[in-house]
């Protein structure tokens, strides 16, 4: 039951096989025994869930299923959920249970899901380990000394381990991607805007982007239905007609042009990680694809950009944390400005305080031209690469990360190191373009991720060029043993 | 250019974060490291590309000025550290 696919738990609940109460009965079991190990959830909270499953069992009964009707899924701890705690990894969120719902949570609801438990991630998504939770870091289901990714981290050791079938993310530079692929999972970001962000704790506001992270293609494509729908809580909100992501999946790919960016091919990526995506390059070939060389030349530029634009954002966004309408509040202060710094300084973490400083700054009188304005110009330059590559291919390949899982407290001290490992997966963000990771195979034990980045709105294709691969080989189906 | 421990401190302020003395000194070597990063911008020639905020080039929608949300006040003053007949308490500003 727990490889099980979406679509097979869809019918195994429909045709009275297994309860919702049963299904999610048998992942709180699995979370009540393998979470310790790995600290993938921060709330679990069994009656709400089961309520919840309950609910799903009646509307079963009556014949009212969708294709999530019953099915459990992991929300990461951004989402707002009404009378649970939404923390975001976060101590100025610890004691914050949300008086309302996300529209992504609002939308499951709707569609009969149950919420299985808020995961681990970054605070405020803040990292590409998971290190910087005030939880405590997330392991690695395939090798527990090692990071699960981030910020999604979560999210991906409870899918990867087996404790929910499937979850949600959010990538503002690779939270999503990343994660996936350190621990051999299938995730999706839509082109921005596709996803509503009401109710989702802002980061970086042009960038944040929430999707699916699944075993399989297939299963991104059902979870991706049911999240993405024009929103008009959402300013950004694209007004689109609503579609199924999954009506392409079994399209051949026979024609298909992969754009090959040299960028993404030279120096800097680990040679067994390269290996593996070459690997996986040549079974596209042999399913019917041609490649093509492109250049993305601004690509060096991505990291610079973004480490100004997401903590510019960041500083404003995080402004509203202040210790007076909700979440932590210093317990001594003088004043009013007192009260202000002592919460801020004591209710975020190290790398949340750099982010809002670094914003601060870029933001301040006299350098905003210099650092904001030269960021939005060379963030144009790069969404204008992507559209020229465009022109010559249908798909874009290559690593989704430079290395495999690091050991934590690797990369911990050194914030830069840090930041140069989202060098393939920062530039979609900035383009506002869909992309994914899909399991390619391994490295030393450990899982590689190829990405694959589409134009605007060519999700479905996407999910396409995954699920042929998955159809062809194994890779998706490989489980860490951590029994 | 790189940040002094008086500019971080300016800095901090505007951000109304608390730094300890040890705490400052440590951001100015971790900024100054960041700065340091950002800085490759600097060489790049920009002149004449149009600064990009959003992917999508759509405007701001506009909505009726109509009452859309229900007045669940007591709910979002719940979360509130300290409330006091339907306001929030903070520290005396005005003596």
């Amino acid at each position: 039951m727990i490889n099980a696919s979406l679509k097979q738990l869809a019918q195994a609940l429909a045709g009275k096989q297994i309860s919702s109460v049963e299904l999610t009965q048998l992942y709180l079991d699995r979370i009540a025994r393998l979470n310790p190990a790995l600290n993938a959830f921060i709330t679990v909270d069994a009656d709400k869930s089961l309520g919840q499953a309950r609910a799903a069992d009646a509307r079963i009964a009556r014949g009212d299923t969708g294709p999530l009707t019953g099915i459990p899924v992991a929300q990461k701890d951004i989402f707002c959920a009404r009378d649970w705690r939404t923390s975001c990894g976060s101590k100025m969120l610890d004691n914050f249970v949300a008086p309302y719902d996300a529209t992504v949570i609002e939308r499951l609801n709707a569609a009969g899901a149950v919420l299985l438990g808020k995961t681990n991630m970054d605070e405020f998504a803040m990292g590409s380990s998971n290190e910087s939770s005030w939880y405590g870091p997330v392991k690695n289901p395939w090798d527990t000394t090692r990071v699960p990714g981030g910020s999604s981290g979560g999210s991906a050791a409870a899918v990867a381990a087996r404790l929910a079938p499937v979850a949600t993310g959010t990538d503002t530079g690779g939270s999503i991607r990343q994660p996936a692929a350190m621990c051999n999972l299938t995730g999706l970001k839509p082109t921005y805007g596709v996803v509503s962000r009401y109710g989702m704790i802002a980061f970086a506001s042009s960038l944040d982007q929430g999707g699916p992270m699944a075993r399989s293609a297939e299963d991104c494509a059902v979870l991706v239905n049911a999240m993405a729908a024009f929103d008009p809580r959402d300013s950004t909100s694209l007004e689109r007609p609503t579609e199924d992501y999954g009506r392409d999946l079994d399209k051949p790919l026979a024609g298909l042009r992969i754009g090959l960016p040299r960028e993404f091919f030279g120096e800097g990526c680990e040679p067994s990680v390269m290996a593996a995506v070459e690997a996986a390059i040549a079974e596209y070939r042999k399913l019917g694809a041609e490649t093509v060389d492109i250049s993305l030349p601004n690509t060096h530029l991505s990291v610079p950009a973004y480490y100004v634009i997401a903590p510019a954002e960041a500083s404003s966004n995080l402004s509203r944390f202040d210790g007076v309408r909700y979440g932590y509040r210093a317990p001594e202060y003088v004043d009013l400005n007192d009260l202000y710094a002592k919460t801020r300084a004591q209710g975020f973490g190290a790398e949340v305080k750099r982010r809002i400083l670094i914003g601060t700054y870029v933001l301040s009188h006299g350098y905003y031209d210099a650092y904001y304005l030269q960021a939005q110009r060379i963030r144009r330059m790069i969404a204008d690469d992507f559209a020229t590559a465009f022109g010559q291919c249908d798909v874009i390949m290559g690593p989704t990360s430079p290395c495999t899982a690091f050991k934590l407290g690797e990369k911990a001290d050194d914030p830069v190191q840090m930041y140069l490992a989202d060098i393939y997966t920062i530039a979609v963000n900035l383009a506002g373009l869909p992309g994914m990771s899909i399991p390619c195979g391994f490295a030393y034990g450990l899982p590689v991720g190829l990405q694959l980045i589409g134009n605007y709105f060519n999700e479905a294709r996407l999910l396409n060029i995954a699920h042929r691969f998955q159809q062809a080989t194994d890779w998706h189906q490989r489980a860490p043993a951590i029994e | 250019m790189s940040l002094t421990l008086e500019q971080v401190r300016r800095v901090a302020h505007l951000a109304r974060i608390d730094l300890s003395e040890s705490e400052a000194a440590a951001t100015v070597i971790e900024l100054n490291g960041i700065l340091g990063l950002i800085e490759q911008m600097q060489a790049v020639d920009t002149a004449g590309v149009e600064p990009m905020a959003h992917a999508q080039d759509v405007s701001q929608r506009l909505r009726e000025d109509v009452v859309s949300e229900a007045n669940r006040r007591v709910d979002y003053q719940a979360v509130s550290p300290d409330v006091e007949a339907g306001l929030f308490l903070v520290p005396k500003v005005i003596e």
